[in-house]
């Protein structure tokens, strides 16, 4: 061997030796597909679907999901209402602890809600729990007071919340993570370095132990959780992928057990070779286009009416993109608490020939289509492959009515951009519901709220969402929000296009994966055979 | 020598100050920002935001304190994985790519060169044109193309591999990635060092050395390899910028956690602070390597070294 060849092994040597320590195989823990990289583990500063399945595995609110992600007992095992629906009264269980030992208590709840709604914090989500007293003046800057936010202690064991005003879903609200409490005695100790890996300290069925950023997330099971002895998996890895193709291969190749969303060219190949192991169900969730009410020609409600009419539903969810979406010709998707099925658009039960015979009459009316003025559209989507083949397939659909398309695409962040200024004639937008009720999908419409892209604005509408809103009856509400509901239908204040599924598939090793309209599978719940 | 490596160095500095500062200010004349998505933000929370990450500042304020955080050493904060700090997300995933595009480097050499070499003694025979065609699959299939089906050939029907994923590092893990960042370098090199090999074999202080009596293998050791890796060494220096900075597609469809995607996903997210972190890290990585190429010339060519 020569001077230099000797030269060359010493430098190759460490990285030989690194790849010479084999991996130490992991005890079987669940392998989950999950997506994106989570932003962080402090459930202050989340807003995707991905860090909700990691944070909801490491923390537990006061109330938490079941295997259908309805809500139950979480950290406190009761709670009473007071008549007039404003003040909420929970006892914490007995005998609750952190990772670390101390003690969760009900300071802890108000301490998290405190800097949840401070604006140094920064909360993405903070405005989810706005029902609560005094939270949205504080969180806007406005009542610089944190104190009078609307959560106190009582006791160690017992935390009072004073809503704003009675609000129905506020129960379901607080299983999100913005509700989760906070270890106060270590954000006190730690400042921001407390979420860190090597300290951070968790109250839920399972604690992170590692976290290696485009990689994965381990967690392993959390023997301080008030009902460790009923959790099965002893661990999870969420791994960071986002090619799904490569995710089904690895799926294909047993290293990974969940997938999360799947690649839907191959869902046909999935259901024929994996059979009963796609799970698609609805999804809280409306895919729709948003159209400008207040720009020329579409603020006239009969073209608005026409080009929606024109859609054809039916072949969307078959045919253009083959997961079978179902249409939707309501606003709100069906299967809301309390609401029962939404009101759908009058013309639902014509069939394809007739709404296009129909919507070619809008569109003469209003002085467009043959004889009239040429009807140009500009229709923009966030780049994605899915959105494409959407839009090009409703592009197609439009013609026949003599419309012409130019399709628009840009990066998601500049779509967003762009739509919040109210730069669209028609645009691609989607809403997934934070938490189970209708007004959480009408509040889009209403004329002082951002994300309505299109501006459309009613008085009425408004009025009545804001009556249903004020109500503390049940069917009242739901009624008063059908009604607002009907007219956004009537008069096309946007196109709903197809309800969102969720798209898992789950290895047949695991049990106890209910498919849900919130798509929240906690890992407590679930079993893995060996 | 040293006194040149560290002018050279030195002379860096105008550079990235410049490329920093076309940067920064590029990034804020692009349409959206870190805070817009799918789900709009209340304008409070969004001014909360804005608040906490300075940018409610005029611009000139952020650059000049984004400018004084760089010269002490801090890259700053994230705004999209906010666990971690710019710097902090930097030293986790180089390692991995490291430890990937190290190899997937050496292997491309090696491989590189010995298939040069093969093919300039062997030229215009059976062997030579095997390998041409190969180089030229290595060279026209994306490596988006090729990933996927040496996943479903090695992992998925013979089951040799596993189809993606860290692993601790295993050897097994390492094969698929490591191959596929190579395989268009192995091409390019392999030409280079057949096409430079061949001119060196036709001139005349190899003719005198065959005149002498020596056998072919010590006149390539000896006196035609050094000269005939020139082109290769010049070509290198990119080459080792490029793989040690990380692959974008690799990494996603082999799920590795190097930094190759840092810069991609941090300018469709308008994370200003990863996007600056990373310009920097790769600026500084290239005009090192850059000076390293210029120092390895002048050991392969006496000529470069008189200068």
């Amino acid at each position: 061997m020569s001077r230099r060849s000797r030269r060359l092994l010493s430098l190759l040597a460490p990285t030989l030796l690194l790849l010479a320590t084999t991996t130490v195989v992991d005890a079987r823990i669940l392998n989950i597909q999950n997506g994106g990289d989570p932003t962080s583990l402090d459930p202050h500063k989340l807003s995707g679907d991905w860090e909700n399945r990691i944070a909801g595995d490491i923390f537990e609110g006061l109330v938490t999901e079941n295997p259908q992600a309805e809500a139950i007992a979480g950290q406190a095992e009761s709670w009473e209402i007071s008549d007039d629906g404003l003040v909420y009264t929970f006892t914490l269980r007995e005998g609750l602890v952190w990772s670390d030992g101390e003690p969760v208590t009900a300071g802890d709840f108000e301490f998290a809600f405190r800097r949840l709604m401070d604006p140094a914090t920064a909360a993405e989500y903070a405005y989810l729990q706005y029902p609560i007293k005094n939270a949205e003046a504080i969180n806007s800057g406005d009542n610089a007071d944190i104190k009078s936010l609307g959560v106190r202690a009582i006791d160690a064991r017992t935390l009072e919340i004073t809503l704003e005003r009675p609000t129905a879903y506020f129960l379901g609200a607080l299983k999100h993570y913005t509700a989760y409490p906070l270890p106060e005695h270590l954000i006190e100790a730690q400042g921001d370095d407390w979420v860190k890996i090597e300290n951070i300290v968790v109250n839920g069925p399972y604690k992170p132990v590692e976290w290696v950023p485009g990689s994965h997330v381990t967690t392993e099971k959390n023997p301080e959780f008030h009902a460790a002895d009923s959790v099965s998996i002893e661990g999870a890895k969420f791994f960071t992928l986002e090619d799904q193709a490569a995710g089904l291969k690895r799926y294909r190749a047993g290293e990974f057990d969940i997938l999360t969303s799947m690649p839907k060219d191959q869902y046909a190949w999935i259901l024929e070779n994996l059979p009963g192991q796609a799970r698609v169900t609805p999804f809280a969730g409306l895919y729709y286009y948003a159209v400008n009410n207040n720009e020329p020609p579409f603020d006239d409600q009969r073209v608005r009416q026409a080009l929606s009419m024109a859609i054809h539903r039916d072949i969307i969810g078959t045919d253009v993109l083959g997961t079978g979406e179902i249409p939707a010709y309501s606003w709100v998707p069906p299967g809301m608490a309390g609401y029962g099925d939404p009101e759908t658009v009058d013309w639902a039960t014509l069939s394809y020939a007739e709404r296009i015979q129909e919507a070619q009459a809008l569109l003469v009316d209003a002085g467009y289509g043959e004889g009239g003025k040429p009807l140009e559209v500009q229709l923009r989507y966030n780049t994605n492959d899915n959105h494409k083949r959407v839009a090009v397939a409703i592009a197609a659909m439009w013609k026949p009515l003599g419309v012409s398309v130019e399709l628009y695409n840009t990066e998601t962040k500049v779509h967003y951009d762009e739509l919040s200024r109210g730069i669209l004639q028609v645009a691609r937008a989607g809403w997934l519901a934070d938490y189970n009720d209708a007004d959480n999908f009408l509040n889009l419409l209403k004329s002082d709220v951002e994300f309505n892209y299109g501006r459309y604005a009613n008085e009425e509408f408004d009025r009545l969402v804001n009556a249903a809103n004020a109500s503390n009856d049940t069917s009242e509400r739901a009624a008063l929000l059908r009604q607002a509901e009907r007219i956004a239908l009537d008069e096309s204040a946007a196109m709903p296009i197809y309800y969102y599924l969720s798209e898992n598939v789950v290895s047949p090793a695991i049990s106890g994966f209910e498919d849900n309209a919130f798509d929240i599978h906690r890992t407590r719940w679930l079993t893995l055979a060996e | 020598m040293l006194g040149y490596a560290f002018r050279r160095l030195l002379s860096t500095i105008p550079v990235l100050w410049i490329a920093l500062t076309a940067c920064f200010f590029i990034l804020r004349l692009a349409p959206g920002g870190p805070f817009d998505g799918e789900r709009p933000l209340p304008p409070a929370v969004r001014a909360n935001l804005e608040a906490h990450y300075h940018l409610d500042q005029p611009l000139i304020q952020q650059y000049l304190r984004y400018l004084g955080d760089v010269l002490r050493g801090d890259l700053g904060p994230s705004f999209i994985n906010q666990d971690f700090s710019v710097s902090e997300q930097i030293a986790i995933g180089l390692p991995y790519t490291l430890i990937v595009g190290g190899l997937a480097f050496v292997l491309a050499t090696i491989v590189g060169v010995v298939a040069g070499i093969v093919g300039a003694l062997y030229r215009n025979r059976l062997g030579d044109h095997v390998l041409a065609l190969l180089i030229l699959l290595g060279l026209v299939l994306p490596n988006f193309l090729i990933a996927p089906i040496l996943q479903l050939v090695f992992g998925l029907q013979l089951d040799w591999l596993p189809v993606g994923g860290w692993g601790g590092g295993a050897v097994t893990h390492l094969v698929l990635p490591v191959t596929v960042l190579a395989l268009p370098h192995v091409a390019h090199i392999s030409r280079l060092m057949r096409g430079a090999m061949i001119e060196v074999l036709s001139s005349d202080f190899v003719r005198t050395a065959r005149a002498k009596g020596l056998d072919r293998a010590t006149i390539i050791r000896r006196h035609a390899l050094k000269p005939a890796l020139t082109p290769v060494v010049s070509y290198l220096g990119p080459a080792a910028g490029f793989l040690l900075t990380g692959s974008l597609v690799v990494e996603t469809i082999f799920g590795l956690p190097g930094v190759g995607r840092y810069f991609i996903n941090a300018a469709l997210n308008r994370d200003y602070g990863m996007v600056l972190g990373t310009v920097v890290f790769y600026m500084v990585l290239i005009l090192v390597l850059n000076l390293i190429v210029d120092l390895l010339y002048a050991w392969l060519d006496p000529r470069v070294r008189g200068r």
